[in-house]
C-alpha cells in the first residue's frame, strides 16, 4: 500500500532526507495475524501438567505491626500444598531499581513484622487448584497492632509526622539531598524583576493501568534445574535479574519467556509475581501459576503516582517568563519501586520546553501508607505537563495574552541554555506550534510566523 | 454434586466432556478442549475477552456453567478462519490496525461477527452497541469500529464470505 498520510516537507527541508518510505505509509503489524486468529500465545495459555496455583493473604491494614501469623488453617484446606512466608524467601528485601544502582532495598517480597499498605502480601499459599489456594489464603490469620498511618504527601513531610520508612525519612534521599533539585540563575532576583507573579496549584489522583490481561506468570521447573518463567512482564531483564537476586541464584539458572503482553502501559514493569511463583515451584518441584484476580489488579498493582504541583512564575508584561519556581510531590505510596526515577524525570521536566533564565525546582519522592505507585506511560512527566500547560494558559489569561503566542515567545530554540545546563538542540517546538495553529485556523501575526527554532534573531 | 456428561457442537463438530457443576464454559474450552483463543480477563463478565458465540449469539463464557449449555452450538475464534484464509472480519482487523496487544481481539471479533451475521448493514451506533461489552485498553476503539464497518461493506460486496459459511 502506498503512502496515505502526506509528509510535510515544508519545514527543515535542508536538515533531513526526503526519501522516507515508511513514515506516512501503513505497514502490517507482524503480530496481527496471530491476534485475529486467537493463535497468539499469552502466558496463561500455557497449562503444563501438574500446574499449581499461588494466591496471597494480604494486609487488611494501612500501617500495622504484625504480632502473629497463623497459617495452620490454610493447611487444613484439601489441596493446599505449601504455605510460603518471608522465611522462605532467600533475599526478602529488594528494590527494582537496584539494577541501575538506586537503593536502598526497601520492599519485602512478603511482609515480616510490619505492613505499610492495605493489600501488602504477607503469606502465599500454593495449592492444586485456584479455589484451594484462594480458600487457604483466606484462612490465614494475622494479628495486628495498628500504627499511625500517613496518607497525604504534605502531611508525610510535615514536622512531627510519623516516620514510616526504615531509612528514617518519609522522602527518598537523592545523593544526600531531601529532594531532586534543578537550579539555574537566581529565582528570587527573577521574581523581583518580574512585572507579575502568577501562582498555581495542581494535583492528580493515582491512576490504575487496568490492562485487560491481568498481571501474572507461569513458572515451570526444567530437567536441568533451571526455572522457565513465562511472564507477561514488560521488562524481561528486570524480571530475570531481580528474580535471581531475590532467589539468591545466578541469572543463568532462570529463563524468562516473555514478549506477549496483554496490555501493560507500564503496569507490568514491576517484579512482583515472578519471585513468589519461582519459590512456589522450587518448594513443590511443580509448575506454579501466580496471576492477579481483577480485584487485585485494581487494588494492589502499582498505580501512576498521584502528584501535587505548585508553580510560581515571574512574568514580564510582554509575556516573557523570567523566573519559575516549582515544588512537586510524587506520592510513591509505601515502597519505592520506580517512583524515585519518576520523581527525577519530573524534576528534569518541570522547566518545560521554555527558555527561562531563573529556575528553582524541588521535586520530592514521598512515602505514604498508600498502594505503591510505579511506572505508567511517561510517569513523572505527564502530570507535570498537565500542570505546566494548564499554568501557561493561566498565565496567558492573567495577562490577556494569546496562549499560543505566549508559548512561542518562551519556547526554547536551538542553542538556548536549558535549566539543566544542557544546550537545546533539534527543538522544533516553534514550528510545531506554527503548524498546529495552521491546522486549527488559529491566527498568528507575521512576527510569530517568522519565528524559527533554528535561530533567535532577537538574541 | 456429581459431574455431568455434556455434549455440544463446538466449531461445527460434536464434542463431549465430563464437567463439574462449577466448570465454566471458558474453563472447559481452555482446559478440556485446549482452545486458548477465548481469554480470561476479569473472570466476572465485565471485559468480554472470553466472548464466544452460543447458538449464534455473543456470550461471556466465564459466567456460563458448561453444564447448562448441553445441546448448544459454541463457536470460538479458532473456528472462524478457513485454514489460512481469514474471514472478512479478521482481515478487516488486520487491515485497519484494529489490534494492538491482541488480548481483547478474539472476543471483539466474535462480537463483531455476530453483529454482521444478523445485521449486514450496521450503523456506527450499531457497531458501538455490539462491542460495548468488549473492553479494549489499547486502541481507543476507533480502528475497531472502522474495521467492523469496513468488514460489513466488504461482506455486502462479496456475500459468499467464509465468515458466514463457517457458522
Amino acid at each position: 500500500m502506498g503512502r496515505v498520510t502526506p509528509v510535510d516537507t515544508a519545514y527543515f527541508a535542508g536538515e533531513r532526507a526526503g526519501d522516507f518510505t515508511v513514515i506516512g505509509s501503513p505497514v502490517q503489524r507482524s503480530d496481527a495475524r496471530g491476534h485475529v486468529t486467537g493463535r497468539t500465545v499469552f502466558f496463561e495459555d500455557l497449562t503444563p501438567p501438574g500446574l499449581t496455583h499461588v494466591k496471597i493473604h494480604r494486609s487488611t491494614r494501612h500501617h500495622a505491626r504484625i504480632d502473629r501469623v497463623d497459617v495452620s488453617g490454610a493447611y487444613e484446606v484439601p489441596g493446599v500444598l505449601r504455605v510460603i512466608t518471608h522465611e522462605d524467601v532467600p533475599n526478602n528485601w529488594y528494590v527494582v531499581l537496584r539494577l541501575i544502582g538506586v537503593g536502598p532495598d526497601d520492599e519485602p517480597v512478603l511482609a515480616e513484622d510490619r505492613v505499610l499498605y492495605r493489600g501488602e502480601p504477607i503469606v502465599a499459599v500454593v495449592a492444586e487448584t485456584e479455589e484451594a489456594a484462594r480458600d487457604g489464603a483466606a484462612r490465614v490469620v494475622v494479628d495486628y497492632t495498628d500504627l499511625p498511618a500517613v496518607l497525604d504527601v504534605e502531611e508525610a513531610l510535615a514536622d512531627g509526622a510519623p516516620i514510616i520508612k526504615q531509612a528514617g525519612t518519609n522522602h527518598f534521599v537523592y545523593e544526600g539531598h531531601h529532594c531532586r533539585r534543578v537550579r539555574l540563575g537566581d529565582v528570587e532576583r527573577g521574581f523581583a524583576q518580574a512585572d507579575h507573579i502568577i501562582e498555581g496549584r495542581y494535583s492528580s489522583s493515582p491512576i490504575e493501568h487496568a490492562p485487560v490481561e491481568p498481571t501474572g506468570c507461569v513458572v515451570v521447573p526444567q530437567g536441568d534445574g533451571r526455572l522457565r518463567i513465562h511472564s507477561n512482564t514488560q521488562a524481561a531483564f528486570f524480571t530475570l535479574d531481580n528474580t535471581a537476586l531475590i532467589l539468591g541464584v545466578p541469572p543463568t539458572s532462570l529463563r524468562v519467556v516473555g514478549g506477549t503482553v496483554g496490555g501493560g502501559f507500564g503496569g507490568k514493569v514491576d517484579v512482583i509475581v515472578e519471585p513468589l511463583a519461582c519459590i512456589a515451584a522450587m518448594l513443590t518441584g511443580r509448575p506454579a501459576k501466580y496471576v492477579y484476580s481483577r480485584a487485585e489488579e485494581m487494588q494492589v498493582s502499582s498505580t501512576r503516582a498521584a502528584e501535587r504541583i505548585v508553580i510560581k512564575d515571574g512574568v514580564m508584561d510582554d509575556g516573557r517568563i523570567v523566573a519559575r519556581q516549582v515544588t512537586l510531590y510524587v506520592d510513591a505510596g509505601a515502597y519505592s519501586r520506580h517512583s524515585p526515577y519518576g520523581a527525577t524525570k519530573a524534576a528534569a521536566h518541570m522547566p518545560g520546553p521554555y527558555t527561562i533564565p531563573n529556575v528553582h525546582i524541588d521535586c520530592y519522592c514521598v512515602y505514604t501508607n498508600r498502594t505503591p505507585s510505579s511506572a505508567m506511560r511517561g510517569f513523572g512527566v505527564t502530570i507535570g505537563d498537565f500542570a505546566l500547560e494548564s499554568h501557561m494558559d493561566h498565565v496567558a489569561r492573567e495577562l490577556g495574552l494569546d496562549p499560543l503566542r505566549l508559548r512561542l515567545k518562551n519556547a526554547y530554540r536551538d542553542g538556548d541554555m536549558k535549566a539543566h545546563r544542557k544546550i537545546a538542540s533539534g527543538t522544533a517546538l516553534v514550528e510545531v506550534i506554527q503548524r498546529a495553529a495552521d491546522l486549527v485556523g488559529h491566527d498568528l501575526p507575521p512576527e510569530y510566523r517568522a519565528m524559527s527554532s533554528a535561530e533567535r534573531p532577537e538574541g | 454434586m456429581p459431574s455431568t456428561i455434556v455434549t455440544l457442537t463446538l466449531n461445527g463438530t460434536e464434542r463431549e466432556l465430563i464437567a463439574r457443576p462449577s466448570t465454566t464454559l471458558l474453563n472447559a474450552l481452555r482446559e478440556t478442549f485446549g482452545l486458548m483463543g477465548a481469554k480470561r480477563g476479569c473472570a466476572q463478565g465485565g471485559c468480554g475477552s472470553c466472548t464466544v458465540l452460543l447458538d449464534g449469539r455473543p456470550a461471556v463464557s466465564c459466567l456460563i456453567p458448561v453444564v447448562t449449555v448441553g445441546g448448544s452450538t459454541v463457536d470460538t475464534i479458532e473456528g472462524l478462519a478457513d485454514g489460512d484464509r481469514l474471514t472478512d472480519v479478521q482481515q478487516a482487523f488486520v487491515d485497519h490496525f484494529a489490534t494492538q496487544c491482541g488480548f481483547c481481539t478474539p472476543g471483539m471479533i466474535m462480537s463483531a461477527t455476530a453483529l454482521l451475521d444478523r445485521n449486514p448493514d450496521p450503523t456506527r451506533q450499531d457497531v458501538t452497541e455490539a462491542i460495548c461489552g468488549n473492553v479494549c485498553r489499547c486502541t481507543g476503539y476507533e480502528p475497531i469500529i472502522t474495521a467492523v464497518l469496513s468488514a460489513a461493506e466488504r461482506r455486502r460486496d462479496a456475500p459468499q464470505s467464509p465468515a458466514t459459511a463457517g457458522l
